[in-house]
């Protein structure tokens, strides 16, 4: 049978089980923008600018777990990608980006948009494909799916010249993908998964560090197990947020710098640190050296490479996180540690950490908890980068996987609007809130009109401080507070939402929040509230840039507000 | 930590842009290639590199175990520590004059080494061995005046063994070490 490039490349997306294509036409793509139509399985959502089809694919990818979608088209559009691949990469969301690029004959000639896109993305993607032989194309679609979510998932690019979108060929459907390059271990090795249980029964002071490997292994149920039957105290590093019910009594928030006091104290005193699904990240850690000093570490991870990369690891385990926890599991008997936890308990209680300060104004961290109240805690939660972001993981109490979706490695800022965006569109029945800063969402704002023409209801709620916020605190904190260049103006939101055709609230006060929630939420479609906020209010604790996990500054009033019900376990409300 | 020289061999797919992807992990970890030779392999689509880097033991291990990320690295190997056979292959070319000549050629026979081309004013001088090897050879013709050198850098083997990529079945386990 003859097929095209083009239809070579849809019926391959088709059997993938893709549903949604985030993209932009061009020239160099416009043969395969002229079938689609023949691909009625194939729901393409036209953005508004390039990096918000990728990160359209990865908020769909973080929610919905399956392999998001991005297109664009050769040149300028190709490298428009760049930072929304560059997102995903970092945070291991498996994508597949496909971009047009010249004809084969004006390959290497510095032809009208041509740019070396296999060239630009190699460090970021987890592999890529510049496809010459239209008859491989096949292939290249089924293995380029698979990689990107095989073991460590991550963006994969396959650059297709125009000549060959538009070629036909005999096509034979691709035999079984055999990638000899590519074989990630699944299986824990049982020496290891032994030795592991051995630490945690006659550990003392034990705790988990819970990473987004667990989300993309699906292994939450195995964690809790886990947890409880070794009475093992939870923590989550920001990607991890929602691998564990955060209501749970052995949840104690997230570490790192904008983590909570008491999480960092408990890491800081372990002798045990179980490390699962998660990569030590700076952010995480705080200075490397300082990091957990009295602790063994048990290193859980799919990706060989993270095993002794920023720490020591006494025993590494390799293989998927949800393998390897089943078999640890079964060699885990009931153990208490009633005396840690009580410890744990004193440290929530003398350093609450997120509580809110008392205050007559509008604080963002009260408008993040109103929208935990009103949503239940049942809201898809994307966000932009800086203070908004850390207030979003702080205030709001995640209970699901997939329900926290923001940029941890890469600190995008502008990923919180297109990421909504691919969420709504994966999961229609969820309700998908972004909280976003004013400058973020300023860089992707032109994605209002991408949620309107294709109806979907992403309600967005901007903490409006005035400033790049989080950069303000830095320069208050660390710079003498000279704000050089962090200063915003404007615009006025409500108007710009107007423009685009959604509807749009101020709050100024206090008391206009939660109606404002419920209004959003009561409105079928997108909708859009400004809340102008305490525009100098920071983020606590914090665990300043260098400093190790044991210096946690706290918010200067410590006295506060009955301690806040949203992070407090069930047992204690 | 110490830092010492390691050699690496890496089993590859022999395709465009493969070179330039490990090449590029090399530079964005922060390591500075001394040689990296490739060739063929015994294995019809698969190209051998020797890759000789300066590290400590743990940064080699952490580029080694990126590189097996690679999908088109089949198979990747420190094989410092082994029992290596390592060669390299030099063309030297000498300024020489009919006084001088003869006495070239006596230290490329001690070597072991071929003249390859005479010329009126010079001989090219082909020399494989270690680096060593040609090392000692490079400092001894030295002083008649070197116009030019050519070096492959380090292709490098393990004595005895399965070799890399054992056949299918035979002998998997002694290759698993790494
Ligand atoms: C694309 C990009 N540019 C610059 C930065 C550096 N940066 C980190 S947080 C931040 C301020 C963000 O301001 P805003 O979106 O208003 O959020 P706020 O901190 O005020 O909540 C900046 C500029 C970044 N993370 N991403
Ligand atoms: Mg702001």
């Amino acid at each position: 049978m003859k097929m095209t490039g083009a239809q070579i490349l849809c019926d391959g997306m088709v059997k993938e089980g893709v549903e949604i294509i985030f993209g932009f036409p061009g020239g160099a793509v416009l043969p395969l923008y002229d079938t689609l139509p023949q691909y009625s399985q194939l729901r393409h959502i036209l953005v508004r600018h390039e990096q918000c089809a990728a990160h359209a694919a990865d908020g769909y990818a973080r929610a919905t777990g399956k392999v998001g979608v991005c297109l664009a088209t050769s040149g300028p559009g190709a490298s428009n990608l760049v930072t929304g691949i560059a997102t995903a990469h970092l945070d291991s969301s498996p994508i597949v980006a496909i971009t047009g690029q010249v004809a084969r004959a004006f390959i290497g000639k510095d032809a009208f948009q041509e740019v070396d896109i296999t060239g630009i993305t190699l460090p970021i993607t987890k592999h890529n494909y510049l496809v010459l032989d239209t008859a491989s194309l096949g292939k290249v679609v089924r293995e380029a799916f698979h990689l990107a979510r095989m073991g460590r998932p991550g963006p994969v690019l396959i650059d297709i010249p125009r000549d060959v979108l538009a070629e036909a060929v005999d096509f034979h459907p691709p035999s079984q993908t055999e990638l000899s390059g590519y074989k990630p271990t699944l299986q824990g090795h049982p020496a290891q998964i032994k030795k592991a249980a051995k630490l945690i029964a006659e550990a003392r002071q034990p705790v988990i560090l819970a990473g987004r490997g667990i989300i993309i292994s699906g292994a939450h149920d195995e964690l809790k197990q886990l947890a409880e039957t070794a009475q093992l105290p939870v923590i989550t590093t920001l990607l991890g947020i929602g691998c564990f019910p955060e209501s749970h009594f052995l949840s104690y928030g997230m570490l790192g710098m904008h983590g909570m006091a008491y999480a960092n104290m408990a890491v800081n005193a372990a002798d045990l640190i179980i490390a699962i699904g998660m990569r030590f990240d700076d952010r995480a850690t705080g200075k490397v050296s300082a990091f957990a000093p009295d602790a063994r570490i048990i290193h859980i991870d799919i990706d060989p490479a993270e095993i002794g990369k920023n720490v020591r690891v006494d025993v590494p385990i390799v293989g998927d996180v949800k393998v390897i926890l089943q078999a640890l599991n079964k060699l885990i008997t009931p153990i208490e540690h009633i005396e840690w936890v009580k410890q744990l308990d004193t440290w929530r209680r003398e350093h609450p950490s997120i509580s809110i300060r008392d205050s007559d104004g509008l604080l963002p961290q009260y408008v993040v908890q109103q929208l935990y109240e009103v949503t239940q805690g049942e809201a898809i939660i994307a966000t932009g980068v800086g203070q908004n972001q850390m207030w979003a993981a702080q205030h709001y109490c995640y209970h699901k996987p997939n329900s926290f979706i923001s940029s941890g490695g890469l600190g995008t800022m502008g990923f919180g609007l297109p990421a909504a965006m691919g969420a709504k569109a994966g999961c229609p029945d969820s309700t998908v809130w972004c909280i976003d800063g004013d400058g973020s969402l300023q860089m992707t704002i032109q994605e209002l009109a991408t949620i309107v023409q294709e109806k979907l209801a992403v309600k967005i709620a901007i903490l409006n401080n005035g400033y790049l916020g989080m950069v303000r605190q830095w320069q208050q904190l660390f710079y003498g507070k000279r704000y050089v260049a962090t200063p915003l103006s404007g615009p006025d939101f409500v108007k710009i939402a107007e423009g685009y055709g959604l509807p749009g609230l101020l709050v100024k006060h206090r008391d206009g929040v939660r109606p404002a929630i419920e209004q959003a939420m009561a409105h079928p479609g997108p909708f859009l509230i400004d809340f102008r906020v305490e525009p100098e209010e920071n983020v606590y604790p914090m665990v300043p840039p260098g400093a190790s996990l044991a210096e946690v500054l706290e918010a200067p009033k410590p006295e506060t507000k009955a301690a806040d019900s949203a992070k407090l376990p069930v047992s204690n409300i | 930590m110490v830092v010492t020289k390691h050699t690496l061999v890496a089993l590859v797919e022999d395709k465009p842009g493969v070179l330039n992807r490990v090449a590029s992990l090399f530079r964005r970890r922060g390591f500075n290639i001394e040689s990296i030779a490739v060739g063929h392999s015994e294995k019809p689509n698969l190209s051998r590199m020797t890759i000789v880097v300066d590290g400590t033991t743990t940064s080699v291990e952490q580029v080694r175990k990126q590189l097996d990320k690679l999908p088109d690295v089949i198979k990747v190997s420190d094989i410092t520590e082994d029992n290596i056979i390592a060669r390299e292959l030099a063309l030297i070319k000498v300024h020489a004059t009919s006084a001088t000549r003869s006495e070239i050629i006596e230290i490329v026979d001690i070597f072991r080494a071929n003249i390859v081309d005479v010329a009126a004013d010079s001989v090219t001088i082909e020399a494989t061995g270690d680096e060593e090897k040609i090392g000692s050879l490079l400092k001894l013709v030295r002083g008649f005046g070197i116009k030019e050198i050519a070096r492959t850098g380090r292709i490098a083997m393990s004595r005895g063994g399965p070799g890399l990529l054992p056949l299918e079945g035979k002998s998997a386990k002694a290759n698993n070490k790494k």
